[in-house]
């Protein structure tokens, strides 16, 4: 009998699984090869499997506008990442001091996270204007020699949207910082005065060793919207000026669309699975798939 | 993780300003003018007639407010051939997301429970390729999508967008939910499982009432994604399901003669003010709920 | 009349018990979203409207890039719209080679669209293997400089005709306040504005030596390094504001006495008439900017997916003869500021730039196929890729910029 409903309630267990299953193989196995077994073809809209190799990707490597992508990739990842630590570490830091009005000043570190990237693309783009926006405003005011529109210079185009995806992303970091912060033992703090720690050592030294989950948490949050821009270079910049912004997202979204040229598109998502694959996979292997639950 | 009151700062509050609190209070003003000045240049360029948007004076209070531009924005605007404004992108952004939402959550849920609670052979592997999922750039399996959701028949229909949100939410709700039961004592379950429960039933009468808070945390992060959400909407919902967002970006680029920024600005604040409100209704339970396990690795 | 004759014809001829033409809706995704084009888009759906059967309705996609895409992305996904605006190219291509497109030969030999459109060679794109698939509106080309004629009267000059001249004059009206040239720095405004220069300092024949025949030693021949070198110098000529703006921001600058001058296609005659000025007056327009003026006969169609249901179909019909009627072809051309693509129809209304456009695409040797017909929209995207690059990057050498261009046309399809 007891078994009975041990083997019933573990294929109520496998029916409510379903849905994971079919995402999982589904989706991200089985749509993922589909992709990239397009990326070794020559398929143009429409898929054609007519394999040619490794053209796609000697393509994809000579074209200037994809090593571009990659770069600015690097580049925008390395400091949106780095500067949302920073920010979001110092704010949470401040914001547990015993402040007054945290509330209020957490509310506004907070709400450009609940802006869509098109709209933060919009705003920052028209912040950046040199005609309408900060530059002329500082202009006007007397120093004439101010120069602050990064979006017209193809070095500091890349720059431009990093201010503004720092500015979107940073609210959520500080947040998980805080929630950490919060989560610290008071005794530890005791101890640290006791020992005559200072302040900036204990953070550095015994507070940030014991956040690291929540600090591990952010980078993957922050990495995996690195990945995944696409509408803010969209929004901002449109890829300009030339090819300064683009990234590798579009670069695939354009080729599987205007372009028409999918097996090259692929070829790209392809190269943007292979870091994630190489690095985020092992990671996965060991925190989920192996680890058997503490 | 202990379960600790964020709104509550530890230890006494001090009694004196030292110059340190000042400059500490200095940084904090400083760093608010940072996150609010977009803000504000939004809010007031949206208030001030066209002629006055282009004296550049971006700081400026308007001299002579207006509502002009936000009726537009909401109801006139055109885009090709039809003028109304971003309203109907408003209501489809509704629906998506209502339903995206409430059938993403519930499947995260179920998804968490069972990966925590009913470990049967290859679940581990299972979630591993679901986490693995959340850094698939959607750009590699969008177009298969496409095809896979032509076979089926609902391309361009509510139902294939909010499949595709589904699938796309999956891997991080699930990781929530997850690490959030997994952080539950196991003799909770155990005892229910002697009592006799099932798998349902568990986790409606037990599971669920105790994951309120985490729940509350994934709500807002789908809602605020989904909302947000651009490029899938346009890529898949057809002629009748165009979210918000993407009209925005349609009035944006569309101008008749000389760019309405006022206009711009009006429909920016529209398209963003339902994920605005529910993060200054709810920005300290979402901390809180942060707090309660989304954090835990 | 006719409509409704071809309409049931057309019914009759898919479903056999079908006596007379039901209505339907079509739905039409285009990116006419600028002012100009919206009043003309208006004017097609209220025409059709008015043959009280079927409905348009609108589906504006700002930008043509993105337009197009949700075309593809829709019609792979089995949810294609009932017509597409497409660029008068080779975009559709590989849609009709699939067999996913309308074939309109029937109606294009009922109403002899052979003999009435002209130029001849507009109807070739939609002409694909022997079967007519879309439906040419009307025609634009890039080659035009928009002046405004205020500024060159303050300063003293006189309009441009040629890219040397515009380059001679750029330091007096800079001098005076004003910019000398207005480009919007988007990848495809950089690559018409290098498509002006091309045709204006290279010609026809290189034209047509460099796309049609792929010739690589024309390719990499001093003349289109010239070509390069010519467009390099026009960077300097515009001004800060130039990154990422749309054409009719641009054109504004022109309209509202900001700029002096700006090569756009003949589109932008819209903004201008919306702006109330008057052409030859107000503003000037400038075909090439050379003195044998080249213009290409780009332009727009529309494409009818197919469908199941022959109503829709028989609709589809209605729309693809209505779109080439004389009545529509003058009424909406005129609203749009661009050429009619019948030679049949009187445009005596015709404002004195749209004359000098008609009367230049009257003569065979003035005109060639755009870029966009000829390459397809890969190989076409990489050389605006690659212009839009050297546009943007001064320390990239002509030298080098060329061997990527000849590389990538021996290359691309």
């Amino acid at each position: 009998m007891k078994r009975k409903t041990r083997m019933w309630s573990n294929l109520s267990a496998k029916i409510a699984s379903v849905p994971m299953l079919v995402t999982a193989i589904g989706v991200f196995v089985l749509c993922v090869v589909y992709s990239i077994a397009l990326s070794f073809t020559r398929s143009r809209y429409f898929p054609k499997f007519d394999f040619i190799g490794f053209d796609q990707y000697v393509r994809l490597w000579t074209t200037d506008r994809w090593t571009v992508s990659v770069s600015n990739l690097l580049i925008f990842g390395l400091l949106f990442v780095g500067f949302c630590l920073l920010l979001g570490f110092l704010l949470a830091v401040m914001l547990d001091r015993n402040i007054r009005m945290e509330g209020v000043f957490r509310t506004t570190f907070l709400y450009p996270y609940a802006l869509s990237f098109v709209v933060t693309g919009l705003i920052w783009q028209w912040m950046m204007d040199p005609a309408l926006g900060i530059q002329n405003v500082v202009r006007n005011m007397g120093w004439e020699s101010f120069s602050f529109a990064p979006l017209t210079s193809t070095t500091y185009a890349i720059y431009g949207v990093v201010i503004a995806a720092v500015w979107q992303g940073t609210g959520l970091i500080m947040c998980l910082m805080l929630a950490g912060l919060r989560g610290v033992d008071r005794e530890i703090w005791k101890a640290a005065r006791v020992d005559g720690i200072p302040l900036w050592r204990t953070y550095i030294f015994i507070i940030i060793p014991m956040i690291r989950p929540v600090i591990v948490t952010s980078v993957v949050l922050l990495s995996i919207s690195v990945v995944r821009v696409y509408d803010l270079v969209v929004a901002q910049t449109g890829g300009g000026p030339g090819i300064a912004t683009e990234v590798p997202a579009k670069f695939v979204i354009d080729h599987f669309t205007e372009r028409g040229n999918v097996a090259i598109a692929m070829a790209a998502a392809t190269m943007m699975l292979l870091p994630v694959l190489l690095l985020v996979g092992p990671w996965v292997y060991n925190e989920y798939v192996r680890r058997v639950r503490a | 993780m202990t379960q600790t009151n964020p709104a509550v700062a530890r230890g006494r509050k001090p009694k004196k300003m030292s110059p340190a609190r000042y400059g500490l209070y200095g940084l904090l003003v400083i760093s608010a003018t940072f996150f609010l000045t977009p803000l504000y240049v939004m809010i007031v360029t949206s208030l001030k007639p066209l002629e006055e948007v282009r004296l550049g004076r971006l700081f400026s209070l308007p001299a002579d407010i207006t509502f002009d531009a936000w009726i537009k924005a909401w109801s006139t605007a055109c885009t090709g051939v039809t003028c109304a404004g971003i309203s109907p992108g408003f209501v489809n952004s509704v629906q998506i997301t209502v339903v995206s939402v409430l059938i993403s959550v519930l499947l995260g849920a179920v998804n968490g429970y069972a990966l925590s609670f009913w470990r049967y052979r290859g679940a581990n592997v299972l979630f591993g390729i679901l986490v693995m999922g959340a850094f698939v750039p959607f750009q590699a399996v969008i177009y298969p999508l496409i095809v896979f959701q032509r076979e089926i028949g609902i391309f361009g229909s509510l139902a294939g967008i909010v499949m595709v949100h589904c699938i796309f939410g999956m891997p991080i709700i699930t990781l929530i939910f997850r690490n959030y039961f997994s952080s539950l004592p196991e003799e909770l379950f155990k005892a229910a499982r002697i009592d006799g429960a099932g798998f349902w039933q568990i986790f409606l009468r037990i599971m669920m009432p105790m994951a309120v808070p985490i729940t509350a945390v994934a709500v807002i992060l789908q809602t605020t994604g989904i909302w947000n959400d651009y490029l899938l909407g346009l890529v898949f919902g057809g002629r009748d399901n165009q979210p918000m967002t993407v009209q925005l970006n349609n009035i944006v680029t569309t101008s008749y003669g000389v760019r309405e920024y006022n206009v711009n600005m009006a429909a920016t604040i529209l398209t963003a003010a339902v994920p605005l409100v529910i993060y200054f209704l709810s920005g300290r339970f979402f901390v809180q709920g942060i707090a309660a396990g989304a954090v835990k690795g | 009349m006719k409509t409704s004759r071809i309409a049931l014809f057309a019914s009759a001829l898919m479903c056999s018990t079908a006596f007379s033409a039901q209505a339907a809706e079509l739905e039409v995704i285009h990116w006419w979203t600028s002012g100009g084009e919206q009043a003309a888009v208006s004017l097609l759906a209220k025409e059709f409207d008015a043959n009280g059967q079927d409905s348009w309705r609108d589906s504006a996609i700002a930008g043509g890039e993105q337009a197009r895409a949700v075309v593809m992305q829709r019609i792979l996904g089995g949810d294609a719209p009932q017509a597409a605006q497409f660029n008068n190219s080779r975009q559709f291509e590989e849609l009709a080679e699939a067999d996913l497109l309308l074939d309109l030969s029937d109606l294009a030999k009922k109403e002899k669209w052979r003999d009435v459109v002209r130029p001849k060679s507009i109807l070739d794109p939609c002409e694909i293997d022997g079967k007519i698939y879309c439906v040419p509106v009307n025609i634009h080309s890039d080659q035009w400089l928009w002046t405004n004629k205020a500024i060159y009267k303050e300063v003293g000059l006189e309009e441009p005709q040629s890219w040397q001249d515009v380059i001679d004059q750029a330091g007096k009206i800079r001098d005076a306040g004003y910019i000398p040239l207005a480009v919007g720095g988007q990848g495809w405004q950089e690559d018409l504005t290098f498509d002006d220069v091309f045709m204006g300092v290279g010609g026809k024949e290189l034209w047509n030596k460099v796309y049609v025949d792929r010739d690589e030693d024309a390719a990499k021949s001093p003349e289109v390094a010239k070509v390069f070198e010519t467009y390099g110098k026009l960077r300097d000529l515009t001004d800060e504001g130039s990154a990422g703006r749309n054409w009719n921001d641009t054109t504004s600058l022109v309209i509202n006495g900001k700029a002096a001058v700006q090569a756009m296609g003949d589109w932008a005659r819209g903004e201008f008439v919306l702006a109330g000025k008057k052409a030859e007056v107000d503003y000037g327009c400038v075909p090439g900017p050379s003195r044998h003026p080249v213009l290409t006969t780009g332009g727009d169609i529309f494409i009818f997916p197919k469908q199941d249901d022959p109503e829709v179909e028989a609709a589809q019909l209605r729309l693809a003869s209505m779109l080439l009627s004389p009545d529509v072809q003058v009424k909406f051309n005129t609203a749009k500021g661009s050429s009619p693509v019948r030679g049949d129809v009187n445009m005596a209304s015709a404002d004195p730039c749209m004359q000098k456009g008609l009367a230049l695409l009257n003569d065979d040797e003035n005109i060639a196929l755009p870029k966009n017909a000829i390459l397809s929209s890969d190989t076409d995207g990489r050389i605006q890729d690659l212009v839009s690059q050297f546009w943007n990057t001064p320390s990239m050498t002509v030298a080098d910029v060329q061997d990527q261009f000849a590389a990538i046309l021996q290359d691309g399809s």
